[in-house]
């Protein structure tokens, strides 16, 4: 603050003391993406953010050890007591019952989770390192580059993600649906779909970071553009991505499972899906079969308000201005808590 | 309405705010008292509380304020006053701009783009009055006409962007003044200006408590405006009013030793050669030998969009920086001196005319050929906020010149340099490992002087190094600035529109305006005795820290501007 006034001669505050010790940046982990976010928000946003991480961190577990929590495998039809039988109602043997093709419901809903998050995972890194890449080079260059592949982005707003991700589907898989061209499909429409996104927040970021005075400054000194695009400009144009990023995360699911539902995704046998399960069960619900259905499009329903729960409150926390903050003062002076709060909740009192 | 009651009482007022750092104490127990017809001053520098102070006055703080104490505001309808800090949202409401009204820094802000001025007048006045919008529309007019609006029948339909910076503000001001509140709170409502419209406005301020019976909060860095227009003064410092007194004791007499260190950092016009402030600094110039920086006619166009003519900002200029010359480049905004500046460090496309930089022709060269020459050019940026990539450390930052043009491999490596380079600029070495949000202005200022000497350059362009510092930092980087060119012997182009800034570093003045250069000669040439009738205006219209010699100013500058005297 005022911690260059050496020549004024009153001791100097507590706060002119402080500012000349070397801040402490308190441990390393602290710092890190996610751990930062939850220490310093409050209120709802924690809230938000604690119930969107354990939704989220409760579908990776399942995705990750499903061998280990799973009763029975995903196409597994019968044990050692014979056919599990289909459409069973809810027992001890079938927690969640089993579908129309006689299969788990329990152990395909936790072994879906796991081709998820490999249609996550696929897409994730597919779009992200072409998108910001791409991003990049327009922001930085302009000129041509960047009008074309504005134009190019465009265009590919206007294509419906299904009809995309329905011809992905059948030039990759080529009629065979199993796990690997199923996920493939989604991961590479979903990549087609959200390049754009990323290319346009990382270039309109480019764009703007481009004008700050330390590139400038860069450019002075006589960096070459390589080293400003890679050392000054990436690293401060990255930070919205968490958010598009949780965007991503969950089209990916819900295009997998639609591509499932179409009748596009995977084969039973290959691999759990839910968007196929719920393709299968369509019947049942006319029926009074609830088990087949309600799981899968739960699990759907829950991964994709998880991730977008953790999506929404990094958003929300990384902007000053939507972050709800601690009160301050704390336990000090009752009566001027009373005052603002007076203030801040519209009571109508009257004025001395 | 008795006129011993003060506008505006403000009680032992302590402002907290929750920020994500812990809690920050903006006020502690501020006590002050505006009379009738008088004009306060708070002045203090960024963070000590004085924006926080009046804005509370109008109950305009965020919701991360929590507030204790009492802002007693005189009501404008009976003779009550009301304490603004426990009203509730409706009848803060009322208050605002009937009994105390507020004008911003920066009028072009203030203003709704999208609405004709008169408009927005009416707005505010149906919105506390029972006007009908026929009355309404004739009020805004005469408003407009007060402060000073030509033809303001005409003009009350234009759009804020049709008006100048001024007009601007005068609108502002007349937006504050149309339902006659007895306070107006101007924060900074000069800064943004230039000094010559400057001049005006403050004209305009003075008139307030005469012909409009308002009194006015005026919320300023710049000791000049303060003694100007002030009766009283109030000096913040840290959250606290360390010193209130009228004008002309605080000016002469200041008894807190804060407000005495406030007033000798400001720098004036003709201080530094008249040893009032700082030694006289010995010239290094080099007169002899080819000159670092030669310009002859150099031109410069903004290109136009779509067949619109491109934009002049410099015409045809010439000057010449020998080798250890500082050169101050002076003038407002838009005049063109950033534009010079950039153009010689290769920025800016120089598009006619000639400019050569050390020895090189600058003109339609390629970055390529570029390269060689910034080595020896150094750069320092106006804004020290943003002139550092906020994720490097400063270390690394001083140290990028080094690692690009090959001196050391990487930061590591350039270290033993930078360590020096950092003291050089009375920076301890441990600032290296900080983050650039992690040091003061003055500090990151100093640390830009450090990484822009860091390849020991021939020329040094500072654009507008000082002018986002307070007055007590300026003073000390501008110490240091002149210390270091002794010691170094670079040339310097030194861009500024403060003449007393360039006075205290420039061996030589250039003044430009509209992008011509009016007057170039010695300090003493140009500040002493100025030829140019431009020059004579913007040295008239720099308010100087004295009320006394500034009340003697004001009255040249009127006799020289035709402003009439009231």
């Amino acid at each position: 603050m005022t911690a260059d006034i050496e020549s004024f001669t009153t001791p100097p505050s507590p706060e002119d003391l402080a500012a000349d010790l070397t801040p402490d940046h308190g441990p390393r982990w602290h710092r890190l993406p996610i751990v930062k976010q939850l220490r310093t928000s409050v209120g709802l946003q924690r809230g938000m953010l604690i119930t969107g991480l354990a939704i989220t961190g409760m579908f990776i577990i399942l995705a990750v050890f499903a061998p280990l929590i799973a009763p029975y495998s995903w196409a597994q039809l019968r044990d050692a007591n014979g056919l599990f039988g289909s459409q069973q109602p809810p027992s001890s043997a079938h927690l969640l019952g089993t579908t129309v093709g006689g299969y788990d419901v329990l152990s395909r809903v936790i072994w879906g989770s796991r081709t998820a998050l490999l249609a996550i995972v696929a897409a994730l890194v597919l779009s992200l390192f072409l998108g910001v890449f791409l991003g990049l080079l327009s922001g930085y260059f302009g000129g041509w580059i960047d009008r074309t592949l504005v134009v190019v982005a465009d265009a590919i707003y206007a294509f419906p993600s299904l009809l995309l991700a329905i011809l992905a589907a059948i030039a990759i898989s080529g009629g065979q649906s199993n796990l690997k061209s199923g996920v493939l499909a989604a991961a590479v429409s979903i990549t087609v779909v959200f390049v754009p996104q990323y290319f346009r927040v990382i270039r309109s970021e480019v764009v703007r970071i481009k004008s700050e005075a330390f590139i400038e400054s860069a450019r002075v000194i006589g960096s070459s553009s390589a080293r400003i695009m890679t050392r000054h400009v990436l690293r401060n144009s990255i930070r919205t991505l968490p958010l598009i990023m949780t965007l991503n995360c969950s089209e990916a699911i819900l295009t997998l499972a639609g591509l499932g539902f179409l009748g596009f995704g995977i084969e039973p046998s290959s691999a759990a899906e839910w968007g196929y399960d719920l393709f299968k069960s369509i019947e049942d619900v006319t029926s009074g079969i609830w088990w087949t259905s309600v799981f899968p499009g739960l699990a759907i329903v829950l991964t994709v308000l998880g991730i977008t729960l953790v999506g929404e409150s990094l958003n929300d926390l990384a902007d000053p201005r939507l972050r709800i903050r601690r009160a301050a003062g704390g336990k000090r002076s009752k009566q001027a808590l009373d005052a603002t709060n007076s203030v801040q909740t519209n009571q109508p009192e009257e004025a001395r | 309405m008795t006129a011993e009651d003060p506008v505006v009482d403000v009680r032992d007022l302590h402002v907290t705010f929750a920020t994500d750092g812990g809690d920050v104490l903006a006020v502690r127990g501020a006590s002050l008292r505006v009379q009738p017809g008088e004009v306060l001053a708070i002045v203090g520098e960024s963070g000590s509380g004085k924006t926080v102070t009046a804005r509370s006055i109008l109950g305009l703080l965020p919701e991360t304020a929590t507030t204790s104490g009492a802002v007693l505001l005189r009501r404008n309808t009976d003779t009550g006053s009301s304490d603004v800090l426990s009203l509730s949202q409706n009848a803060l409401r009322e208050v605002r701009g009937r009994d105390a009204a507020m004008v911003f820094q920066e009028p072009s802000t203030a203003l709704n783009p999208v609405y004709p001025v008169g408009w927005q007048i009416v707005e505010g006045l149906l919105a506390h009055t029972s006007l009908s919008r026929a009355e309404a529309q004739k009020a805004a007019v005469d408003v407009l006409r007060r402060v000073g609006i030509p033809d303001p029948e005409a003009r009350a339909k234009y759009y804020p962007h049709q008006f100048s910076g001024g007009q601007k503000q005068r609108i502002v001001i007349a937006q504050a003044l149309v339902l006659d509140p007895g306070l107006v709170i101007a924060d900074e409502p000069t800064t943004a200006l230039d000094v010559t419209v400057q001049a005006e406005i403050l004209e305009l301020l003075r008139r307030l408590p005469t012909e409009f019976g308002t009194s006015v909060v005026l919320i300023t860095h710049n000791m000049g405006v303060v003694a100007d227009l002030a009766d009283q003064v109030a000096v913040m410092y840290n959250g606290e009013i360390v010193e209130q007194a009228d004008v002309r004791t605080l000016f002469s007499a200041p008894k807190h030793p804060y407000t005495r260190a406030l007033l000798d950092a400001v720098p004036r016009v003709g201080g530094s050669r008249q040893g009032a402030q700082t030694t006289a600094r010995a010239s290094v110039a080099d007169r002899e030998a080819a000159p670092v920086v030669e310009a002859k006619g150099l031109t410069i166009t903004y290109p136009g969009r779509l067949r619109t003519a491109g934009f002049t900002a410099v015409d045809h200029v010439d000057f010449a920086i020998a080798p250890g010359e500082v050169l101050g480049l002076v003038g407002e905004s838009g005049s063109g001196k950033t534009t010079i500046g950039r153009a010689i460090a290769g920025l800016t496309p120089v598009t006619g005319g000639s400019l050569s930089v050390l020895g090189t022709k600058v003109r339609g060269v390629s970055e390529r050929k570029l390269r060689p020459i910034r080595r020896k050019i150094g750069f320092v940026f106006q804004d020290p906020a943003t002139s550092f990539n906020p994720l490097l450390t400063i270390a690394q930052c001083v140290a990028e010149p080094l690692v690009v043009h090959g001196v050391a491999s990487d930061a590591g490596d350039a270290r033993p340099r930078v360590d020096e380079l950092l003291e050089a600029v009375q920076l301890d070495r441990s600032y290296g490992e900080r983050y650039p949000h992690e040091l003061s202005g003055g500090q990151r200022q100093r640390a830009s002087l450090a990484r822009a000497l860091a390849l020991d350059p021939d020329l040094l362009i500072a654009d507008e190094p000082t002018s986002a510092l307070d007055v007590s930092v300026q003073a000390k980087v501008l110490e240091l600035f002149v210390r270091m060119q002794a010691e170094l012997k670079f040339a310097c182009l030194f861009i500024s529109h403060d003449l007393a800034v360039v006075d205290i570093v420039a061996d030589r003045i250039a003044v430009l305006h509209h992008g011509k250069l009016v007057e170039e000669g010695t300090s003493a040439q140009v500040l002493d005795a100025p030829r140019d009738p431009y020059t004579q205006r913007l040295l008239a219209s720099l308010p100087v820290p004295d009320p006394a010699e500034q009340a003697e100013r004001r009255k040249a500058w009127r006799t020289l501007t035709g402003a009439s005297a009231n």
